[in-house]
């Protein structure tokens, strides 16, 4: 392969201009398919998160109640009009055995047992209706991050603390410190005492939940020693559907993962996903269309130089290889200068583009199996683009290719 | 008798055969060359020397007519042999010099033991120097083709073609494009090489001042030919 080598890049270095350009606009190529590449993950579990809120990956309920006729006697028929049951709220069967369970399970990152039922916050004239969520803190932010979201006081909630949501607070006119009352259909309820405020990023999601103690909520709601759902977070946020079909396979329960809870959100990802990787598709396609059509023009170029060549001695394979060389080496040096230029952009973008509250919206992960595969897949990609002008300048005829 | 290098029974040459455009311009050529042999190749234009010589050179095939070189049958063999003869047994010197402008001349010297061994070796860049040197080039083997004057471009190329010492030289119109001074020059040396390694060499030529310097004449007329003389030194 040596003699392919040589020839190849001294017919590049012979190039000049024309390989600078070609490898330029393969490195700007590869650079946006990296820059795209490294962000997409993030990007999106970014995006989950900040939609989803305090929603966990996957949540366990208490299965359905429903309404079982009775099934009458042989040769009556009757056509049963069978009215759907009002489903109270239940605790979850045995869900200190689910919660140990779900620890050991492998991918699990953490569990919290929660108690959420229906309440009122008052002060004053002032009711609102809200979700009494009863959370271990130090489990519930493990699952959800809610610590993140405290803008003002904290989260290690005692019992007679609430947390509640930043427009909450604004509507009922109360600060750190001030008291509220919370109260339940089952109970006349208490005064509580607001300890932290969180901000969620959605009007609708700060008005929606009350935190209180476990045992707290379990007393305003009616759930001695129950929870209504234990929450799962997984390390693999996109294998949630495949985690809670696996699960609801074992236990008696309703198991639900994010994703069929936000449908529409999982099919805008989804689309998305298949959107960049169309671009990245049509993106490798222009860059080796661009390579491809700069070696015919070289082989045109080099015609009277093949056709010595091959008088001298050159097989129409050594020929062949010289030009398959030429689109490997195009391809590698555009992925070497384009990975840097894709992570120089990566950096650029964590730091200057920000979302509203200040945290980056983009932090790329950017490892070297990433360049790894790039630089593999350039070569293979300017390895194909060379066929056809390989092949072309495999073919030519000594005799006439001498005589131009 | 030794085995010629090239021996060539009633070779024809058409060109689109079994259309209504086919011309034959080859009509059985009997014509064989031994070791050491210096022979020109003369005729007007059009009468089939460039096709005869690349015949001889393997780059084209013959359409009838049986070819051996050094005693093989080649005119069947498919490409990849005949590209491996042409490099062992063969070497060209074209018009127009044909070097390879991306290359220095040390390196185009070396060209032909980079195909053959795949590799550059210190013995064929003193071998390489030792030719460049013999056709007077020593000061200027580093330099790009397109820095050198058109006699010292044949020069390289003479020295490119002698590279593996082969047994035939193929040369077409060497010193076509060359001033009369300078085509001494370039002819005298094929000569030299001639003498000092035994390499036979077929130059085609209009020159009839250098053809008579050489010690056979092959005269070719409309594809056939018609003068085969050896002639006393």
């Amino acid at each position: 392969m040596r003699f392919e080598w040589t020839v190849a890049l001294r017919f590049l270095r012979e190039g000049g201009l024309q390989t600078l350009l070609i490898i330029a606009g393969t490195t700007v190529g590869i650079a946006v398919i990296v820059f795209i590449s490294a962000f997409l993950g993030d990007l999106q579990s970014d995006l989950i998160r900040r939609t989803l809120g305090v929603q966990p990956s996957v949540i366990v309920r208490p299965a359905e109640e429903i309404a079982r006729p009775l099934h009458q006697a042989a040769g009556v028929t009757a056509l049963d009009q069978v009215q759907a049951r009002a489903q109270r709220l239940r605790s979850v069967d045995q869900w200190q055995a689910l919660q140990a369970e779900l620890e050991a399970t492998p991918g699990v990152r953490a569990v919290s047992p929660v108690a959420a039922g229906p309440g009122l916050v008052t002060r004053g004239d002032a009711n609102k209706s809200v979700t009494i969520t009863g959370i271990v803190p130090a489990r519930y932010v493990a699952v959800t991050r809610l610590d993140e979201k405290i803008v003002a006081g904290g989260l290690p909630l005692n019992p007679g603390d609430v947390a509640i949501g930043t427009d909450l607070a604004r509507d009922l006119g109360v600060a750190i410190g001030d008291k509220v009352r919370l109260s339940t259909p089952t109970s006349p309820g208490d005064a509580y005492q607001v300890r932290g405020i969180y901000d969620l990023g959605q009007r609708g999601l700060n008005r929606a939940y009350a935190y209180v103690t476990l045992p707290t909520a379990q007393a305003l709601l009616n759930l001695p020693g129950g929870v209504s759902s234990v929450e799962v977070a997984i390390e693999d946020l996109f294998g949630a559907e495949r985690f809670a079909a696996a699960l609801q396979a074992k236990v008696p329960h309703e198991v639900e993962s994010w994703m069929k809870a936000n449908s529409q959100l999982r099919t805008a990802l989804d689309n998305q996903t298949i959107m960049t990787l169309l671009v990245r598709f049509f993106l490798a396609l222009v860059v080796a269309i661009g390579v491809a059509s700069v070696l015919i023009v070289s082989v045109v170029q080099k015609t009277r130089e093949i056709g010595i060549l091959r008088a001298m001695g050159a097989s129409r394979g050594r020929i062949l290889r010289v030009f398959l060389v030429q689109g490997a080496l195009i391809g590698a040096s555009g992925a070497v200068m384009g990975s840097a230029c894709g992570y120089l952009l990566t950096a650029v973008m964590s730091n200057f583009v920000r979302a509203d509250d200040g945290t980056p919206i983009f932090t790329a992960h950017f490892d070297a199996m990433l360049f790894g595969y790039t630089v593999l897949g350039a070569i293979v990609l300017g390895l194909i683009a060379a066929v056809m002008p390989a092949r072309r300048a495999a073919r030519l005829d000594p005799a006439q290719a001498i005589r131009l | 008798m030794t085995t010629p290098i090239i021996d060539l029974r009633g070779v024809c040459k058409s060109y689109n055969p079994g259309t209504p455009v086919a011309v034959e311009v080859l009509h059985g050529i009997d014509l064989a060359v031994c070791e050491g042999e210096f022979a020109c190749l003369i005729g007007p234009s059009g009468s089939g020397k460039s096709t005869l010589l690349n015949l001889i050179g393997l780059l084209e095939w013959p359409s009838a007519g049986a070819y051996l070189l050094k005693g093989r049958p080649i005119e069947q063999a498919n490409d990849d042999e005949r590209t491996r003869a042409r490099l062992e047994t063969l070497g060209f010197v074209f018009q127009f010099h044909h070097l390879l402008p991306a290359f220095s001349a040390l390196e185009n010297v070396m060209m032909p033991g980079l195909m053959r061994y795949g590799a550059y070796t210190a013995a064929q860049r003193a071998s390489a120097a030792e030719l460049l040197a013999a056709v007077g080039l020593g000061d200027a083997m580093h330099k790009r083709p397109n820095e050198l004057s058109g006699g010292m471009q044949q020069r390289v190329a003479i020295a490119r073609s002698l590279a593996l010492a082969p047994d035939l030289v193929l040369a077409d119109e060497p010193t076509g494009n060359l001033d009369t001074h300078t085509a001494d020059d370039v002819f005298a040396l094929l000569r030299q090489f001639n003498e000092t390694r035994r390499t036979a060499f077929i130059i085609v030529t209009h020159d009839p001042r250098l053809a008579a310097r050489c010690d056979r004449e092959i005269e070719l007329r409309d594809g056939v030919l018609v003068n085969d003389a050896a002639r006393k030194r």
